[in-house]
């Protein structure tokens, strides 16, 4: 068993060099990529099955033991996201290859990609602060190349912002692992969980906003999102898609396991409720102002991310499962939506609003696509986005905090308002001024197959939304109890 | 000796911002390495008291070892830190190499939608 929770980290590396050594050769590095896609998917699986009946798995890399050395857990949650996480990377990797043109800057794609693999599978299996660092830094430093690889000027502006932003947060991360250690002696989750509570609560309040500022930075929460439309949009669609699906759930994911691990004493939080509400209604309203697809879905994950921030601040076991819920349905929906928006960019040449149009008449693929992903994402029955904002409601409700709840249903209106805006823009219309291209482009085969599929998992999520929902219930009721049982 | 480090680390900190928050790129640059210094003297004071290193076998005994974690966190936050430095200096060189100019510039779709919002055209 220890084995699959080390394949998905020691997989993409050892494909991230074989890929770089082939350097020219892309039928070789494409091969590399599926073959390496394949094994660390079915290993996630395979992980997932083994944690779903024999627990949480730890293992101790290096045989040092777990206060000095480094341990790899996986719990259900861990599990799940990591799944998801590799059906992802797959259907993206799929979408690049089928992309046509520059085949030189595809070159250096498949090893940076692989890394970036690799840093998700860090993040989401470590049991050790530190080492989340790590994870966090591979997976940054995969972006940073990935978002600059042939950069024209603008795309090196925006990318400025990202690093500057993300060099500052990885400052801060080291600040509060120093004050974590000095305050504890240990910079182990599973041990930190039973030292923290001997800390005085004042050094715990400041260890509890200092972990928050940091993964709210990687989250992209009210009011430290503002990196996160300024750069996604400027990168190659399947660079945002990743970027869309992953990076900012990895943000989130660290967020929900120190809450419930480190500082699951503190309870519900009027911080993080004021936070998640401020960064749905900001996300929304900045998604309202603009007329590029690629931006619009971008404000998107902001206000998305406030309302897996206000599962987590509730901090039920209804809400935090509705949090994971939420968390597997948007990877899976907003990726698709990138991937389209992507596709539509390949053919028509522009992501804009005005200089698009009639694409249901001449693209009904691309409409037959979008509309489900789009109607799931705005939380439309039956989609899975329905049920995701449905058990969060109800979580809501039930804790009393109908302020919460009616901020959560006004921007899922606000979010159907702007899913609109793109359906008429881009779908229906007519575009202002003549085409951006002058002949007519085909849709890529294979990049419009891992688009379709992409959707087909997002519906998938709500077909066995059901099953899942349960799962993710016991997952939340697990979270905590699992690490600290598992360590040595 | 454990006063100095933080409060030097402090200084790092107090500079690292100051010029972080300036618009020049190569300031920023500079500010972001002192910040990142800061932070890794952070990591080293958070060990507690210097003493002999701690190596298994050597003279040293246990309590006047000093203690090796820190250590081997900064090391490989200095590591980190030190990649991601270059990496931005990289990135600072070809925007000036582009651009012909060192000054971070702000969101341009984001000045262009400010702009077009009172008229009401979209």
């Amino acid at each position: 068993m220890s084995v699959a929770a080390l394949l998905p980290i020691a997989v993409p590396l050892v494909a991230a060099g074989l890929s770089m050594a082939l350097l020219g050769r892309l039928r070789a590095q494409r091969a590399i990529g599926i073959a390496a896609s394949a094994a660390t998917l079915t290993a996630a699986v395979w992980l997932l099955i083994g944690v779903h009946h024999g627990g949480p798995v730890t293992v101790v890399v290096g045989a040092w033991e777990a206060p000095i050395g480094i341990s790899l857990v996986a719990d259900r949650l861990s599990a799940v996201l990591l799944v998801v996480a590799e059906v992802m990377l797959a259907g993206v990797l799929a979408f690049a290859m089928g992309r046509r043109g520059d085949e030189r800057s595809m070159r250096f794609f498949h090893p940076v990609y692989h890394v970036l693999a690799a840093g998700v599978a860090i993040s989401f299996l470590t049991g050790d602060l530190f080492t989340l660092f790590v994870g966090f830094e591979v997976m940054l430093m995969a972006s940073y190349v990935l978002l600059t690889h042939r950069a024209d000027a603008a795309r090196v502006r925006s990318t400025i912002t990202y690093v500057v932003v993300g060099l500052v947060a990885s400052v801060f991360f080291l600040v509060a692992i120093a004050l974590t250690y000095a305050a504890t002696g240990t910079v182990d989750l599973a041990e930190l969980a039973s030292r923290l509570d001997t800390v005085p609560s004042s050094v715990r309040s400041l260890l509890a906003l200092t972990t928050l500022v940091v993964f709210g930075i990687k989250a992209a929460v009210f009011p430290l999102f503002f990196w996160l439309p300024d750069s996604y949009p400027a990168a190659p669609a399947p660079v945002t898609a990743i970027f869309a699906g992953l990076l900012t759930k990895v943000g989130v994911y660290a967020i929900l396991r120190t809450r419930t691990l480190l500082f699951a004493e503190d309870g519900p939080s009027e911080l993080l409720l004021v936070v998640a509400g401020a960064t749905m209604v900001a996300g929304v309203l900045g998604a309202i102002a603009q007329d590029d697809i690629k931006r619009i879905l971008s404000f998107h994950i902001v206000s998305q991310i406030g309302y897996m921030i206000m599962g987590i601040a509730l901090f039920t076991a209804a809400s935090l499962a509705a949090t994971v819920f939420y968390v597997v349905h948007h990877i899976a929906v907003k990726t698709s939506l990138f991937l389209i928006g992507g596709l539509i960019e390949d053919v028509e040449g522009t992501g804009s609003l005005r200089r698009i149009g009639g694409l249901a008449r001449s693209r009904p693929l691309l409409a037959a696509l979008f509309l489900p992903a789009a109607l799931s994402l705005a939380g439309l029955p039956p989609f899975s986005g329905f049920v995701a904002k449905l058990a969060l409601v109800e979580a809501g409700v039930s804790a009393g905090s109908w302020a919460i709840v009616g901020v959560s249903v006004t921007v899922s209106l606000l979010t159907l308002v702007s899913m609109t805006k793109i359906w008429n823009g881009a779908f229906l219309g007519e575009p202002e001024g003549p085409p951006a291209v002058a002949e007519r482009r085909k849709l890529p085969v294979l990049s419009t197959a891992a688009a379709a599929a992409v959707v087909a998992v997002g519906l998938a999520v709500a077909a066995v939304a059901g099953p899942l929902l349960d799962y993710a219930g016991d997952t939340a009721a697990g979270l905590g109890a699992a690490v600290v049982e598992e360590a040595p | 000796m454990t006063l100095l480090l933080p409060v030097l680390a402090g200084v790092l900190f107090a500079g690292g911002t100051y010029l972080v928050l300036t618009r020049a790129l190569a300031r920023i640059l500079v500010g972001l390495a002192l910040l990142a210094h800061g932070a890794n003297l952070l990591l080293l004071s958070a060990g507690g008291r210097a003493g002999a290193p701690a190596f298994i076998g050597e003279a040293g005994a246990p309590e006047t070892a000093a203690d090796p974690l820190p250590q081997a966190l900064a090391l490989t936050a200095i590591v980190i830190t030190f990649a991601v430095t270059a990496f931005l200096a990289a990135l600072a060189a070809r925007a000036h190499h582009l651009t012909g100019s060192d000054a971070v510039e702000d969101d341009v779709e984001d000045r262009r939608v400010a702009r077009s919002t009172p008229e009401g055209t979209s």
